[in-house]
């Protein structure tokens, strides 16, 4: 039987997939595993390595069909690993047994993958990091603090960037590895954001150990997969493509609809914008995955990215100015690691869109410079040793 | 047309673009366009013949038999965007976005088939005579009135007509509506060329007293074309909004880029960067706007297709206009000359906005179709109480 290439087909082993394993009732890691071995985890990956070999746009018939009988979308139980992980090791690492080794049980959510990008001393500026990485007999060592880092308690794997020479300016002095999360140098404690709970991490790497076998790249060439990880986090941060209606601007409507008595023309006339801003950008969404002739993300993802997250946050601020008084009835303010079920905590919640992965005004400026080709900003850093430059 | 998956584009889509591109270049410049502008017709008969017969552009969502390309209109979408960049003067959205199409939705006979064949070689140009400044509603599109064979009325804002070479018309007739054609030469014909704050594109007067015409459709037949014209028209003139955009965005990165100011060129500037960024923006939702009301009104299983126009055009007009002032800023004291371009992309994007229904006027359909007729179960998000 040769194996699915056309949209219909690959629809058409996902339902044969779905059929054998009813995301009803069988295990989520066995409905996984399946969809793995037939290559539909990520159908742009190689044969073997969860995919097909087709273009990237096609992945979204087989969610398609795994959410419609039901089951949950890969990328919602392990979404870093899933989003971000997984094309960094297969167009970093070598060696295939080992991507097979980390995909299958990343794919079924068994392993969960976390990002050791961000510090407390780096965030727009990543490449200033400063979590060092020592070479020592068949591995490093690491030592540093990472931050902001989703599911980090939970994760059996991190993807590590640390500076392996202080001499070379930030850019070029950067490893990336793939880290052991369970071991004894690596400690994890939650983070508590304004919204009470704690959804991210602090990790503390004192003499934690990586083999070289684990490296993704050249020694110094750290940044450029990092770069790869990057481009994935926008299109995976920004590229759901639900229903028309569906998503946060659905509950805005939900609530629009359950209060008559607080309708004005004026919210109105908000609101009509709002969904037409919301459904142009679902549209383009669907666009750039039916144009996406290869499978490397493109700038579309960084549009995606700004668009999604001055969207959420203007959609949820209609929703509080609508409910009025009503809103500020809150008492939630408790730690817990779930993203939060009211309105309120998501309004909250929302506060954070337009910085994580990411902020606005960087974004913008990937957009101004990356995709329309306008000179970057006069730097002080990029050539000056790293150990020289000022930090504070 | 074998079935393909919305936005998909195709090989021929891709050559289209570029022929009517290099078409532009070469024969449709700035300096082409400045010259139109000053001429008494406002475009060059000979350039338009030349669109209609050997690129083809005007009929390309004309079906073969009746003397077009046979594509569908995200083709000639594709045609719009092109025409639009280079702000290609001459009755664009007279005779391709309002008559060619109410003549394919027209009934067949003769006058049509011939019209037809003329409008889409290029050879005659039309307008049609109809509310060209609200959203399609078959009550007020039309302010002529058909009675005992002859046509009355008067209009005050036709964008086209002043040169066309026939006038279709959406008259109000003793049983519904009545879609017409009248030779600007008859008797009780005067149509009057009338100053344009969008010099590209020109607005005349149209005044019918008991002026002869040929019925073309009659009811439903006449009601259902004109809501083709005024659909297709929507999506046409959005996707040139489109174009409008793009090349003002290409135009500005340009200048960004080569105009030094502090001793760096003005593009490095955050607060100029972000704004390209924005417009860049700007042009990416405009295009899937646009190219969704083209792909609902071929294939309506998409889309409503009134609705998928009410989202291209409240989106695109906004862009298009957003993007020529920003143009215009971002140029500084060289963007508000008479010899730069921009200020004329400026003028045809503000009549752009007005034309066939402003942004407010969308949003008022979308309110209307999306949020007054929401289902009384629909889930509601979890408030907290306190």
């Amino acid at each position: 039987m040769t194996p699915p290439s056309t949209a219909a087909e690959v629809e058409t082993a996902a339902r044969e997939v779905v059929g054998r394993h009813d995301p009803g009732t069988v295990p989520r890691a066995e409905l996984f595993g399946a969809l793995y071995d037939a290559g539909l985890a990520w159908v742009h990956h190689p044969v073997g390595l969860g995919g097909l070999g087709l273009s990237r746009g096609l992945q979204t018939v087989v969610d398609g069909v795994v959410t419609d009988a039901g089951g949950d979308r890969m990328f919602a139980v392990n979404p870093i690993g899933y989003g971000m992980g997984a094309p960094t090791v297969v167009e970093y690492c070598a060696d295939r047994e080992l991507v097979a080794r980390w995909l299958r049980p990343l794919a079924t959510g068994e392993e969960i993958w976390c990002q050791l990008f961000s510090e407390p001393g780096a965030g727009s500026d990543v490449a200033g990091l400063t979590t060092s990485a020592v070479p020592d007999g068949d591995g490093w060592v690491i030592n540093g603090q990472k931050v902001w880092t989703t599911l980090a308690h939970v994760a059996r794997w991190g993807m590590l960037v640390a500076r392996t020479d202080p001499d070379l300016p930030k850019h070029r002095g950067l490893t990336y590895f793939v880290i052991d999360m369970t071991q004894p140098g690596v400690e994890v404690r939650p983070l508590r954001q304004m919204t009470g709970q704690a959804e991210f991490n602090e990790v503390y790497l004192h003499d934690a150990r990586v083999l070289d076998a684990h490296r993704l790249g050249d020694v110094g060439a750290g940044w450029r997969v990092a770069i790869t990880t990057l481009m994935n986090e926008r299109t995976a941060i920004g590229g759901v493509t639900g229903r028309r209606s569906s998503g946060v601007i659905g509950e805005a409507l939900g609530l629009w609809r359950a209060n008559p008595d607080r309708q004005t023309a004026v919210l109105r006339d908000r609101l009509a914008r709002l969904w037409t801003r919301a459904e142009t950008h679902r549209l383009t969404l669907v666009r750039a995955g039916r144009t996406a002739t290869e499978g490397r993300p493109g700038p579309e993802g960084s549009v995606s990215k700004l668009v999604g997250a001055e969207l959420n946050q203007d959609v949820y601020e209609f929703c509080m100015d609508l409910l009025g008084p009503d809103a500020l009835l809150y008492d939630d303010y408790e730690i817990r690691p779930d993203p939060g079920s009211t309105l309120q905590q998501r309004f909250l919640r929302s506060r954070a869109n337009t910085i994580e992965g990411g902020t606005s005004e960087v974004m913008r400026n990937i957009l101004g410079e990356r995709v329309l080709g306008l000179p970057g900003e006069p730097r002080s850093d990029s050539d000056r040793p790293w150990k020289e430059v000022p930090r504070g | 047309m074998a079935e393909q998956a919305e936005f998909t584009v195709t090989e021929e889509q891709r050559e289209l673009r570029t022929a009517l591109h290099r078409f532009c270049e070469r024969a449709h410049d700035e300096a082409t366009v400045r010259r139109l502008m000053a001429s008494d017709d406002g475009f060059d008969r000979a350039l338009w013949a030349r669109l209609g017969g050997e690129l083809g552009a005007l009929s390309l969502a004309v079906p073969e038999e009746l003397g077009g390309a046979g594509g569908t209109v995200v083709d000639q979408a594709v045609a719009a965007e092109e025409l639009g960049a280079a702000l290609v003067t001459g009755p664009l959205l007279g005779t391709v976005g309002l008559a060619i199409p109410a003549l394919v939705a027209a009934p067949a006979s003769g006058t049509r088939d011939a019209l037809l064949a003329d409008l889409a070689a290029g050879t005659r140009t039309g307008a049609l005579v109809a509310g060209l400044f609200a959203p399609y509603d078959g009550a007020t599109a039309a302010a002529v009135t058909a009675a005992g064979g002859t046509l009355s009325g008067e209009i005050g804002h036709v964008p086209d007509a002043a040169a066309a070479d026939v006038l279709l018309v959406a008259a109000d007739g003793p049983d519904g509506p009545v879609l017409a054609c009248v030779e600007p030469g008859v008797p009780g014909v005067t149509v009057t060329g009338r100053g344009s704050l969008d010099p590209t594109r020109r607005i005349a007067r149209v005044r019918l007293d008991g002026a002869a015409g040929t019925v073309l459709a009659t009811g439903d037949d006449a009601d259902r074309a004109l809501q083709h014209a005024f659909r297709t028209a929507g999506a046409l003139l959005a996707a040139e909004q489109v174009g409008i955009a793009a090349r003002l965005l290409e135009l500005t990165v340009g200048y960004a880029t080569q105009r030094w100011q502090f001793g760096r060129p003005i593009g490095s500037f955050q607060a100029v960067k972000h704004r390209l960024a924005d417009m860049l923006v700007g042009v990416e939702q405009a295009r899937t706007a646009a190219l969704h009301a083209a792909w609902a009104i071929v294939d309506p299983r998409l889309d409503d297709p009134d609705l998928a126009v009410a989202i291209a055009q409240a989106t695109c007009s906004e862009v298009a206009y957003r993007a020529a002032a920003d143009t215009v800023q971002l140029h500084g004291g060289i963007g508000f000359t008479w010899e730069h371009p921009a200020h004329l992309y400026y003028k045809r994007a503000i009549a752009d906005a007005a034309l066939l229904g402003s942004a407010e006027e969308y949003r008022e359909r979308i309110a209307a179709a999306v949020l007054d007729t929401l289902p009384d179960d629909l889930a509601v998000p979890r408030v907290a109480t306190g």
